[in-house]
């Protein structure tokens, strides 16, 4: 074994026990939740009717499928499955009606409501858990308390797994700090799989079935995925489907052209919405904040001084008004001057020369500034990787009071 | 030591830079901070409207940048909730749904709905979550004009016309503000192209953005852009007014001031995070410095031999 | 038909919204245009996917050099479909109980979130935030006082390195109000609001007029670059 392979190898273990020993003493990285039941019946029939207007008819536990509307007509049902259009017999005539089953949660359950199913795998009542992430104080404070709901409270396998998963894999891509290594390649090509994943099916369920399969097949969809949704068939959404289909296309391996047409529309579109909004919003706009007075006596408090409460301390003042002054002008020959670095149809000599080396220095200002403000993003990202690490994953330190370090 | 230095392995780079971040993070510095104009100006903003009024939150932010960027989106719900406003949600980054929910449920759910003697906010009639749509600017073309064509449902499947704070809204120009978190193309500036210049008498922006678009934006301040937090500092100032005004004295009883620690210890992602911020510039300065007097000291020593 | 049709759909779906811009009556047809832009990006993500996959089948099934990288890659990309696209371990919505793909894809708790929240999350979080150290590196590196542009530029970014954090509050806070504008703090806004304003509305100027003139350019048809080489 290679001298170096060692040395990580027993910084590998070292660190693996002082984690195990956190763990344990401390029950660090360890993700509690609390179940939150969910539990619904069924509880009515809805009825759109041919002409308008729903009628909402509660369900009779001794006549299923018979009911008695409150004006003491009498409706029959044939047996459907939900979002079907029924034909019911309404006042001896038979009508076609738009029909739904309507649920209620198990606690809002009234009297005079159809009982409970009991059944496990009855139709008509559906249950399910979901589960919250509660801090470990709440936790250990809901079990001590040992009071109704301290049953509800529990470790949570699959999030104490992940959240040390998602340790391992912020400390994996870390490791290339160090070198390249296959903890880092496996993490990294994780993350490519997983963000191309999710991208897809953010599409998928966001944009693709409400807005062009429901726009198409509005029935298909709403009585699979989106019972909220209405309206008609709109058949022009057959023109972003298609040229959808078209740009995809662009996978098989004959008839790269057929993308073209679709490459060409998002082309066009990106043309025409730019071309018109940066030559308001970037060009008169910004020629337009430039026209600025070059004298500007500050008599708003928008320039005052403030303390901590946001109290005026010091009102705008001849001084202030040379500052403000100042600015202006600055902005003024700042843009000119920088402009006329930008205009390469004239040699810079003579005193475009001039101008243009100022404008050299306001540019020279402006990449400072905004490298300053990059080493600020930058080290901020670092921060709550090591916050993550440290505060949610170890336990060393509890900003938020959510591990009750000492008193667990 | 000097040929050290010159060839320094930047393995020690990452090093100290790894020092300086955490560091003080572990000792939990904290610095106060003094609020700015640009700051106070989106803190302005939000404290004109009434109750009831409308706020679109449109979240154009992922995982990647939320080091920055959660502060100031944690910090704009909030502000909303305790103004009372009706929050409409959307977002342009795939990610940007996610966010939402995580940030609905760190301040709404967890926070201020559990609040004694609020009344808790209801989803569909105090916010609502529209979602993500594809096409960046020509999302933002479509909502200025009609949203209802593009926004069918919410993010959760409800059709739009059965959610009732809905009713009556066609376009993102009802709103009586609009803030923006913004991690880059897709974002504050779109905003402004598409939505704020064309109709610069409807929509009111105001802006949290990462450090690297920050500069960028600007040349659109005060006419286009009237508050903007720029990076974690512009959060961390935007933080205080916030909490100054709006978190409760912490009560005297330990048991008591133990949950308010809980409960408002979460608006302090700005201010914890600028200690690291202050170590890691630090850092960034003595290694430029260096670099430079060992750049000096061997041209000096060229010059001689 | 193979290049002629593409001219006329760039040129048609450019100057809609030009249109649409200036003339109120024909926002309509903006609008559906965009719609389906809108749509069609979505359409460019499944691309983007689908380009993934091939590339990374054909490093598999040329068992190149990490090629059971590869494997990974596909194996968290298919994965990460199945469990969203099935919407796996997702509970309907309250509303509509009787549906059961009625519920949120992200869901808290289901595999899908779970993947966001321990892969996804920490994975492009730590890759972003690794930027820190190589900016710290490339401060070691790169930035060298050589003439008075560069001293210009390191000038600007300590006064706001020290100007946006406490540093600057500490080093000139004893200086009197009325000489208030030079501490650190306000002359980094000074800078900001003044020099950098102007640096930067000139980028801008000159961005806006060079994409103006490309759109143009695109939408009569004179840069034909984008439909590519070949018939």
């Amino acid at each position: 074994m290679k001298k170096e392979t060692l040395i990580w190898t027993i910084i590998l273990i070292f660190g693996a026990a002082l984690l195990a020993i956190n763990a344990a003493t401390r029950h660090a990285g360890q993700v509690h939740v609390q179940s939150e039941p969910h539990d619904h019946f069924y509880v009515a029939d809805e009825l759109e009717l041919p002409w308008g207007g729903e009628v909402l008819v509660a369900r009779s536990a001794t006549a299923p499928g018979t009911y008695v509307h409150p004006s003491g007509e009498t409706m029959t049902l044939p047996p459907r499955s939900d979002g079907e259009v029924v034909e019911l017999v309404w006042k001896d005539t038979t009508v076609r009606a738009k029909w739904r089953k309507v649920w209620k949660p198990v606690e809002e359950r009234e009297e005079g409501d159809i009982a409970l199913p009991q059944e496990d795998d009855s139709p008509d009542r559906k249950t399910w858990t979901t589960y919250n992430q509660v801090t470990y104080k709440e936790y250990v404070e809901a079990t001590r308390a040992a009071g109704p709901d301290a049953r509800t409270y529990s470790f949570s396998w699959t999030r104490t797994v992940g959240l040390w998963v998602g340790a391992l894999f912020t400390l994996a891509i870390f490791s290339f700090l160090y070198r390249d290594n296959p903890f880092y390649k496996f993490a990294e090509s994780v993350v490519v799989g997983v963000s191309a994943g999710y991208w897809m099916v953010v599409s998928f369920w966001d944009v693709l079935v409400p807005n062009l399969l429901g726009k198409l097949w509005p029935g298909m969809v709403k009585s699979w995925a989106m019972p909220g949704l209405d309206g008609e068939t709109e058949w022009l959404y057959l023109v972003p489907l298609i040229l959808g289909i078209m740009l995809v296309w662009r996978l098989a391996p004959k008839g790269a052209w057929i993308s073209r047409w679709p490459l060409a529309f998002i082309i066009g579109t990106t043309a025409g919405m730019r071309m018109v909004g940066f030559i308001h919003a970037d060009f008169l706009s910004q020629i337009k904040n430039s026209v600025k007075p070059i004298y500007f006596p500050v008599d708003s408090t928008s320039n005052a001084i403030y303390n901590k409460a946001g109290e005026i301390i010091a009102m705008p003042d001849s001084y202030l008004t040379i500052w403000s002054s100042l600015g202006n002008i600055i902005i003024i020959v700042g843009v000119l001057a920088s402009l006329v670095y930008f205009f390469f149809s004239i040699e810079h000599k003579g005193i475009v020369g001039k101008t243009a080396k100022l404008g050299i220095w306001f540019l020279m200002v402006t990449f400072g500034a905004a490298f300053g403000y990059t080493v600020m993003g930058r080290i901020a990202l670092l921060a709550i990787r090591v916050e993550f690490l440290v505060d949610d994953w170890l336990w060393l330190i509890d900003p938020l009071h959510r591990h009750a370090i000492g008193g667990g | 030591m000097f040929e050290f230095f010159k060839n320094l392995d930047r393995r020690w780079v990452f090093l100290m830079m790894g020092f300086a971040v955490i560091v003080p993070i572990l000792v939990q510095v904290k610095f106060t901070e003094t609020p700015t104009n640009l700051a106070r100006a989106v803190f302005n903003e939000f404290e004109k409207l009434e109750p009831g009024d409308k706020v679109l939150l449109s979240f154009d932010y992922d995982p990647a940048s939320q080091g920055e960027l959660q502060p100031m989106a944690t910090l704009f719900v909030r502000h909303a909730c305790e103004k009372k406003l009706k929050l409409y949600f959307m977002a342009l980054w795939p990610l940007g749904p996610q966010m939402i929910d995580d940030t609905v449920r760190n301040v709404i759910l967890e926070e201020y709905n559990e609040r004694e003697g609020v009344t808790p906010l209801v989803y569909g009639e105090d916010y609502v979550n529209l979602g993500f749509k594809s096409g960046a600017e020509g999302v933002i073309k479509v909502v200025v004009t009609n949203m209802r064509q593009l926004y069918t449902t919410d993010s959760r499947g409800t059709a739009i016309d059965d959610i009732p704070m809905m009713d009556g809204v066609k376009n993102i120009r009802q709103m009586d503000l609009m803030a923006n978190v913004s991690a880059g193309g897709g974002g504050t500036k779109e905003w402004v192209q598409y939505a704020v210049t064309p109709y610069p008498d409807d929509i009111t922006l105001v802006a949290g953005c990462t450090g690297v678009q920050a500069p960028l934006l600007y040349p659109y301040i005060p006419q286009q852009l009237p508050g903007l937090l720029g990076a974690i500092k512009g959060a961390a100032e935007y933080e205080a007014l916030v909490n100054e005004k709006y978190n409760p004295p912490v009560p005297d009883d330990p048991k008591e001031a133990a949950k308010w620690q809980t409960r408002y210890e979460r608006y302090t992602e700005g201010v914890r995070r600028m200690s690291p911020q202050l170590f890691g510039h630090l850092l960034i300065i003595l290694l430029i410095v260096a670099a430079n007097v060992i750049y000096f000291v061997e041209k000096k020593r060229e010059g001689s031999s | 038909m193979k290049r002629t049709v593409p001219l006329f759909i760039t040129a048609a779906g450019g100057f809609i919204l030009v249109v649409a811009y200036f003339i109120p009556h024909t926002q309509d047809w903006g609008e559906i245009s965009l719609i389906w832009f809108d749509i069609i990006a979505s359409f460019a993500m499944i691309l983007g996917g689908g380009n993934l996959l091939k590339i990374h089948l054909s490093k598999v099934s040329d068992r190149g050099k990490g090629w059971a990288f590869s494997g990974v890659t596909l194996a968290a990309f298919i994965l990460m479909l199945i469990i969203g696209l099935s919407k796996m371990g997702v509970h309907p919505n309250d509303n509509y109980p009787g549906f059961a793909w009625s519920g949120n894809y992200r869901e808290t708790g289901a595999p899908f979130w779970w993947m966001y929240e321990h892969a996804l999350k920490p994975l492009t979080a730590t890759m972003f935030s690794m930027l820190a150290f190589y900016i710290a590196s490339a401060a070691f590196r790169a930035f060298r006082a050589k003439n008075f542009e560069a001293i210009l530029l390191l000038g600007t970014a300590f006064i706001i390195l020290l100007g946006r954090t406490a540093a600057g509050v500490v080093l000139t806070g004893w200086m009197p109000e009325r000489l208030s504008g030079l501490r650190l703090e306000n002359l980094t806004i000074f800078i900001m609001t003044t020099f950098n304003t102007a640096g930067n509305r000139a980028i801008m100027i000159g961005i806006a007029l060079g994409i103006a003139s490309m759109s143009l350019k695109v939408l009569l048809a004179v840069d034909r670059s984008y439909l590519g080489s070949g018939d």
